[in-house]
């Protein structure tokens, strides 16, 4: 017998269920044992960079909106500086979480973040990928959290050049990966499971 | 540069095992069918994007934020139920301990009842009971609540669909690749076979790996039972050699 690797294997992941409110956002389904929902805000002071709000539903195969899903968001700042113990290439903006968590409204299903645009970060490789967003979406019927990333409409070059983006074989479906721009400042980001628009989801 | 007497560098997440992890489309838990991306997953390398995460400090933390059975309740009350201790470690798939790792947990009442706007079982709710808690990692990976043992409820999926009595557990690591969600069980639990949600697991190993023993070394003697469940997440790969040509 040749020796074993003791490696672990990752916990199984089960589904957030329809209650996930009152272990993420307490507050949102009237408990209120902590002080605010962490994830609530994102701008602790003033900011650097272009300050901006998205907000979307995620729908599922038939075109209802999920009204129990929960959805995080992780960038960083406009300098592309992540505020993260693993950021090693400088420090982000101290007023700047990087992190949001939005339980959609439990009539309409819409979320929303207000934060502020990303600055773009490396490949592995050294070249920049275009300005994005990392989101993640958990609910009910869903085993295992969704990975997907939030890029910009109105950011056509840097996506042209984006390592991702430009290895996509169907091309037709990149605009599932971009947030429209709504009016100044303010994008929408739509999030479908299934269907024709189905968004591009990560194996993360 | 000689990679001697240098510190390793982090590299990037081992890939998710997508054969061990449950599939999207399990039909037998209905609410997957409508909920599960049929296309492919695009797969890449993680980036920086995915090996950040937020950090959560030990600040953040209210002196009960892991007691839930003092938590909600009023002052010189407590929540009813059977006292329990749940403590395990958070480790990486290299058997490491995770630090600092952030997590959240929720369950239902004794009677299988949550606090919830939308939740309709008849259960009784318990006044002193929201149910919910958090904790952050020690250095070694470890972590402890108080709660209540939550009971088993039925949910509306088959006519006769009843839910093991479970913990839901919100974890971050040190990458946000990591971030997951999962429900941990209770040994000996008869619903545990029965249950669709569990069905979507696809092993018994699997099951097993959410499944919390009997622990009688961490009781505390006539007052709380206590359960293990340790909870793993995606190894960082840490390397003193990167993998970069030659010369850069």
């Amino acid at each position: 017998m040749v020796q074993k690797l003791d490696n672990l294997r990752e916990s199984p992941s089960q589904t957030a269920g329809p209650y996930v409110h009152i272990g993420c956002t307490p507050n949102f389904t009237g408990i209120d044992i902590y002080g605010a929902d962490l994830g609530t805000v994102m701008k602790t002071g003033p900011v650097k960079g272009q300050e901006i709000t998205i907000t979307g539903i995620v729908y599922d195969g038939t075109g209802t909106p999920l009204r129990d899903a929960m959805i995080e968001i992780w960038q960083p700042d406009a300098a592309g500086l992540f505020p993260s113990a693993n950021e090693t290439r400088g420090t982000a903006d101290p007023n700047f979480t990087g992190w949001g968590r939005s339980p959609g409204d439990m009539d309409t299903g819409e979320f929303r973040f207000e934060t502020v645009k990303p600055g773009a970060v490396p490949w592995p490789d050294g070249r920049m990928q275009a300005p994005h967003i990392t989101a993640w979406i958990v609910a009910r019927g869903i085993n295992i959290g969704l990975h997907t990333r939030i890029y910009f409409e109105d950011e056509a070059e840097a996506n042209a050049s984006d390592p991702i983006l430009s290895r996509i074989e169907h091309q037709n479906r990149i605009p599932t990966l971009l947030a429209k721009k709504t009016g100044e400042g303010d994008y929408r980001f739509d999030i479908h499971l299934q269907g024709p628009h189905e968004t591009i989801f990560f194996d993360m | 540069m000689s990679p001697v007497n240098t510190r390793p560098k982090s590299g990037g997440f081992v890939p998710r095992d997508r054969d061990w992890q449950p599939d999207a489309l399990t039909p037998w838990y209905k609410t997957s069918v409508k909920r599960s991306p049929q296309a492919a997953l695009l797969s890449f390398p993680t980036t920086l994007s995915e090996e950040t995460s937020p950090v959560f400090g030990h600040g953040l933390l209210g002196k009960l934020d892991n007691d839930l059975i003092l938590n909600y309740a009023k002052p010189g009350e407590s929540a009813i139920g059977p006292r329990i201790i749940v403590h395990g470690r958070v480790l990486d798939e290299m058997g490491r301990g995770v630090p600092g790792a952030l997590l959240e947990f929720w369950q239902a009442n004794a009677g299988g009842r949550y606090r919830h706007k939308k939740e309709s079982y008849q259960a009784a709710l318990d006044p002193n009971f929201g149910g919910c808690g958090r904790t952050i990692t020690a250095e070694d990976g470890s972590y402890e609540f108080r709660t209540i043992q939550p009971g088993p409820y039925p949910w509306p999926n088959g006519m006769n669909d009843w839910r093991p009595a479970h913990i839901h557990f919100s974890v971050f690591g040190h990458g946000f690749a990591q971030r997951l969600i999962t429900q941990m069980y209770f040994e000996g639990d008869p619903h545990i076979p029965l249950c669709p949600i569990v069905g979507v697991l696809k092993s018994q190993e699997a099951i097993d790996a959410l499944t919390a023993p009997l622990d009688l070394h961490h009781t505390v003697p006539m007052d709380s039972r206590a359960f293990k469940f340790d909870i793993v997440l995606r190894g960082q790969r840490q390397t003193y050699f990167e993998n970069r040509k030659e010369g850069m």
